[in-house]
């Protein structure tokens, strides 16, 4: 084979390579889209009126992860399956986005922590990277860390509006999963750069914690936690 | 690293304020649980990640010593031992890339691809080196393919491998260069080949610069043929290569123009000045 005729041969490949990331990014794209949609429903808690109907804004949520789903579906079907690694950085970002939002709707329904696979149920992708399109441990870990920011936010803006027991609350979920991710090696990497955010919600949740006790507002909380709501 | 720090100053102060809060946390609930065994997940990736750093360094570094070693290929007597030795070099990083493959068994390559791209494109280097001071042409990206085909001769060698891949693992498995490790290691040759061009001129050597400026300017004509649907990486190493190519191209021009006057033995002085106002001209710009 001549030199010009594999130059050709892999012009080819990398054509055909940068056709499937074209398709890829459309995907994306509209994902990036409905993400935001979930992001502004969801964003909704932080307003005081927004307290008052939080599990109805959970189940809103709920029905635009039926988009999320088909979305995937249909970016799961633009590349081989067994080169998910390769396109790996196109979808990254919206899929720790994802993660965050599912996890703090779960968040707001029960006051747990999703599991991975229950993300990946919600997003109906796989838990295990063997069944195909998954969801990666550190994506997954990172939408955590997402959700702590946005709880320590949360824990603000409940006291604003009236609501001292969530604080507290919020806080043990904090330190249980600030204990979590202390178990993990993690590497010089961007996991570990948006791990080492984590102390700042940890410190602000506690100084909130620490405005109500002061003012015996935490005891306040758990006598009239129904009158508050 | 750091981490390992982080973890000794915690357990220095048992007692501290926080420390006395986590104890709350129940070491046994579903949140802890699940997070332990994302460490034992996460440890695993990293340290296959070391390892085939590791392997991709060593791979480098024989690669290296295969491309130094070939160019003390001259046509001199010894030409044949010194391709045999460089045979067996290569055979060398062959098994080396072949634990490589080992480990990314039932793993999807791309995951742990930038952990082996520079080894493998040195291997390409090193491997389309020899095969073009061997055959005078270049090595097509299925030819290095064919030679990283590994069957399970001596499976004993291989010690990090769980019972559970054990069995589920082929008689024969491969590794394959991706279209743009092979692309940027034949692009890294192209230094190489500069490199053999000055150095046979002051071997006195006549011919081979012009078969050397020949085949350059075909690899030449091929990478902007690909232009900027490759990589980033790749455009990038366009700038290189057409350097390579204008030292290659005016030392033939040299040898032209001043080979008919000039007595053989002199050429190689001649030719050392030439470079040298070249680089000082790269200098400047």
């Amino acid at each position: 084979m001549s030199v010009s005729d594999m130059f050709i041969a892999l012009q080819g490949v990398l054509t055909a390579d940068q056709d499937i990331r074209e398709e890829i990014r459309k995907v994306v794209q509209a994902l990036e889209q409905t993400a935001r949609e979930i992001l502004t429903l969801v964003q909704g808690v932080h307003q005081g009126a927004g307290f008052q109907d939080i599990p109805k804004k959970c189940q809103k949520a709920r029905e635009h992860f039926a988009t999320v789903r088909t979305q995937l579906e249909s970016l799961k079907t633009k590349f081989p399956a067994d080169q998910y690694y390769r396109f790996h950085e196109h979808w990254r970002f919206v899929l720790q986005r994802l993660v965050f939002l599912a996890a703090f709707v779960v968040y707001l329904e029960s006051e747990t922590l999703v599991t991975r696979e229950v993300v990946a149920e919600i997003l109906g992708i796989e838990a295990d990277r063997e069944r195909g399109f998954h969801l990666d441990i550190e994506d997954y870990l990172s939408g955590v860390l997402t959700l702590a920011s946005e709880l320590a936010r949360l824990a603000v803006n409940s006291v604003t509006a009236g609501d001292y027991s969530r604080p507290l609350r919020i806080s043990t979920f904090i330190n249980e999963l600030d204990s979590g991710f202390r178990l993990l090696n993690l590497k010089n990497d961007s996991l570990r750069k948006r791990y080492d955010g984590l102390k700042y919600d940890v410190k602000k949740i506690e100084e909130v914690v620490y405005d109500l006790s002061i003012r015996g507002l935490n005891k306040e909380a758990t006598v009239g936690v129904g009158g508050e709501k | 690293g750091s981490g390992g720090f982080r973890k000794r100053k915690h357990d220095n102060f048992p007692h501290g304020q926080r420390r006395e809060e986590k104890e709350n946390v129940n070491p046994s609930s579903a949140l802890m649980t699940s997070f332990k065994s994302f460490q034992l997940e996460l440890d695993t990736r990293h340290d296959k990640y070391e390892r085939l750093v590791k392997l991709s360094r060593d791979i480098t570094i024989e690669s290296k010593r295969t491309i130094f070693l070939l160019h003390r290929f001259t046509s001199a007597p010894n030409g044949e031992d010194i391709l045999n030795e460089s045979e067996v070099k290569l055979d060398a990083v062959r098994r080396k890339i072949k634990q490589v493959a080992q480990e990314l068994i039932g793993e999807d390559m791309y995951q742990f691809h930038r952990a082996i791209s520079p080894g493998l494109q040195e291997y390409v280097e090193a491997v389309s080196f020899q095969y073009f001071i061997k055959t005078r042409s270049l090595i097509s990206v299925e030819e290095i393919n064919k030679q990283l085909i590994f069957t399970a001769e001596d499976r004993e060698e291989t010690t990090n491998m769980t019972s559970n891949s054990y069995d589920k693992q082929p008689h024969t498995w491969s590794l394959k260069v991706t279209p743009v490790d092979y692309l940027l290691g034949v692009a890294d040759l192209t230094g190489e080949l500069m490199r053999l061009c000055i150095s046979s001129v002051g071997n006195g050597d006549i011919d081979t610069p012009f078969e050397l400026s020949q085949f350059l300017r075909q690899i030449y004509d091929g990478f902007t043929f690909i232009g900027n649907t490759g990589p980033y990486e790749v455009s990038k190493k366009l700038y290189t290569l057409k350097q390579s190519l204008a030292k290659v191209e005016n030392a033939c021009y040299t040898l032209k123009v001043r080979g008919s006057e000039i007595p053989k033995h002199m050429l190689a002085d001649v030719f050392s000045t030439k470079t040298e106002l070249i680089e000082q001209e790269e200098g400047l710009s």
